[in-house]
């Protein structure tokens, strides 16, 4: 079979699945309106499927930075951060995480992807382990294919399973590199982040947390998994994305080993690519600003989350393990998901659809995310469609 | 577990995968793991998972990349089972 046949034959296949399913993946949004409101087609709809957790999207202090910074700095940096794209803007973000975080160093990537991918593969190579959550986004996994090291995966948010893992590799554990998240992309259930700092001390292990989804939703200020649960002196490493509750795009690495800093000598993904542009950075400072002090963005967004996880549970929906900012409905297959997905678009609320591979275990989800800028009356109005919706999944 | 033979390795394999894949069809050392029993990425890992805890071994996913066949994964237990002992 040649190069292009077999793109003919993974074409072919995805049809097969669901033919009319298709126009569900990369939907073209005509116009953005606001945090909550965009027209896809010749609909007005409510958004109820980005990662714009904090509604910051329009928020003016980003937009008013990210003007500044164009006017000032131009467009784009056109090289990568070790030739010309190290920008005074670039430094202090970096700086503004650690304070942040309250850790000793920081390094900025182009987008939340290489964060991963340069971060793991930095850190980790031929000979180590790494050893992920089943439910890890794909940047984890690529992160370590990139990296070498042995990859092995322990069953999800299963601590005496990971510890299993760990005890079958005897000496090799202190050379190996655990990964898991502190809210999971797709059926929004959080880490058992003490239980397993616990075992990774153990076993003398190294433990990087990918934020990318509770930074800005979880802990007083907005640190994430690692400030809820007060674990701030127990992670080697912390990741996270500018393209969630930040509104932008990037991402981040922290850490209090000093080894850190060795990464932007080693690291392939953030070496060889260009720096994120100035507007990007701009913005994304002054949304750090703002999610640092969004206390009441936070309460916002959990009286949401709360909300509609209970209704869709008394309408008898089956759901996600716990409630928060992703509400994952689980379906039996992916014909049911997709009648459910575009009974919500014609009641013109968007959600993102999720069909196996894609979601864990072979699942069929109709993912919403939350935002803080979702008013009461919208998120009833998606409860009464979800409960007028119910029978046809029935 | 701690002296099982590559036959017998193959055999269970034969077992563990007629229950992994929705196609019906019998399952030998032949049988490719994904143009015969259709087994997606998700499925395969899970699958590895069980393999690990059933020998008591570690499967690292990398080492799957030459892995087409039930004999294929058969011999890589086998030589990963045989190296920990």
């Amino acid at each position: 079979m040649s190069l292009l046949e077999k793109l003919d034959a993974a074409a072919a296949a995805r049809k097969a699945q669901l033919p009319e399913g298709i126009g569900a993946f990369g939907i073209p949004i005509e116009e953005s309106y606001s945090a909550t409101e965009a027209r896809i087609g010749k609909r007005r709809v409510l958004m109820l499927g980005t990662n714009n957790y904090l509604g910051l999207s329009f928020a003016p202090e980003c937009r008013e930075a990210a003007h500044q910074a164009i006017d000032q700095e131009g467009t784009g940096t056109t090289g990568s951060r070790m030739a010309n794209g190290n920008y005074y803007g670039h430094r202090a973000l970096e700086r503004e995480f650690a304070e942040f975080y309250k850790y000793r160093e920081c390094i900025v990537f182009t987008t939340g992807y290489q964060a991963n991918l340069g971060t793991i593969s930095g850190l980790v190579g031929a000979g180590d382990i790494v050893l992920i959550d089943g439910d890890a986004h794909a940047s984890i996994y690529d992160g370590c294919i990139l990296s070498g090291a042995d990859i092995i995966r322990f069953r999800h948010n299963d601590p005496a399973d990971l510890e299993k893992r760990l005890r079958r590799l005897g000496d090799r554990s202190r050379n190996t590199l655990i990964i898991i998240e502190g809210i999971y992309s797709m059926l929004g259930d959080q880490a058992p982040l003490a239980e397993i700092v616990q075992i990774k001390n153990t076993y003398q292990s190294t433990l990087l947390l990918d934020e990318a989804h509770s930074l800005g939703v979880l802990g007083e200020t907005g640190q994430g998994l690692v400030e809820k649960t007060g674990m701030n002196d127990e992670i080697d490493f912390i990741t996270g994305t500018f393209s969630k509750s930040l509104c932008g795009i990037g991402g981040f690495c922290v850490s209090n080993h000093p080894q850190l800093d060795q990464l932007r000598y080693v690291s392939h993904p953030y070496i060889f690519t260009a720096s994120p542009s100035p507007a990007t950075i701009a913005s994304t400072r002054a949304a750090l600003k703002l999610l640092q002090e969004g206390r009441l963005l936070r309460e916002r967004l959990w009286q949401n989350a709360h909300r509609l996880y209970s209704s869709l549970e008394k309408s008898g929906y089956r759901l996600g393990p716990q409630p928060g900012p992703i509400v994952a409905i689980l379906l039996d297959n992916p014909r049911q998901a997709l009648t459910l997905w575009n009974g919500l678009m014609e009641h013109d609320i968007y959600v993102n659809l999720v069909l196996p591979p894609a979601a864990p275990e072979g699942k069929s989800l109709v993912r919403c995310s939350i935002n803080a800028a979702h008013t009461t009356e919208q998120i009833d109005q998606v409860c009464d469609v979800f409960s007028k919706l119910h029978p046809i999944v029935a | 577990m701690s002296e099982v033979t590559q036959e017998q390795i193959t055999a269970l394999l034969c077992q563990r995968l007629a229950n992994f894949t929705e196609i019906e069809t019998e399952v030998s050392p032949e049988t490719n793991l994904i143009t015969h029993l259709a087994i997606d990425s998700v499925k395969l890992l899970n699958l590895v998972m069980e393999i690990e805890d059933q020998f008591d071994i570690s499967v690292p996913l990398n080492t799957l990349v030459d892995v087409l066949t039930v004999q294929d994964l058969a011999n890589l237990i086998y030589k990963i089972k045989s190296l920990s002992q």
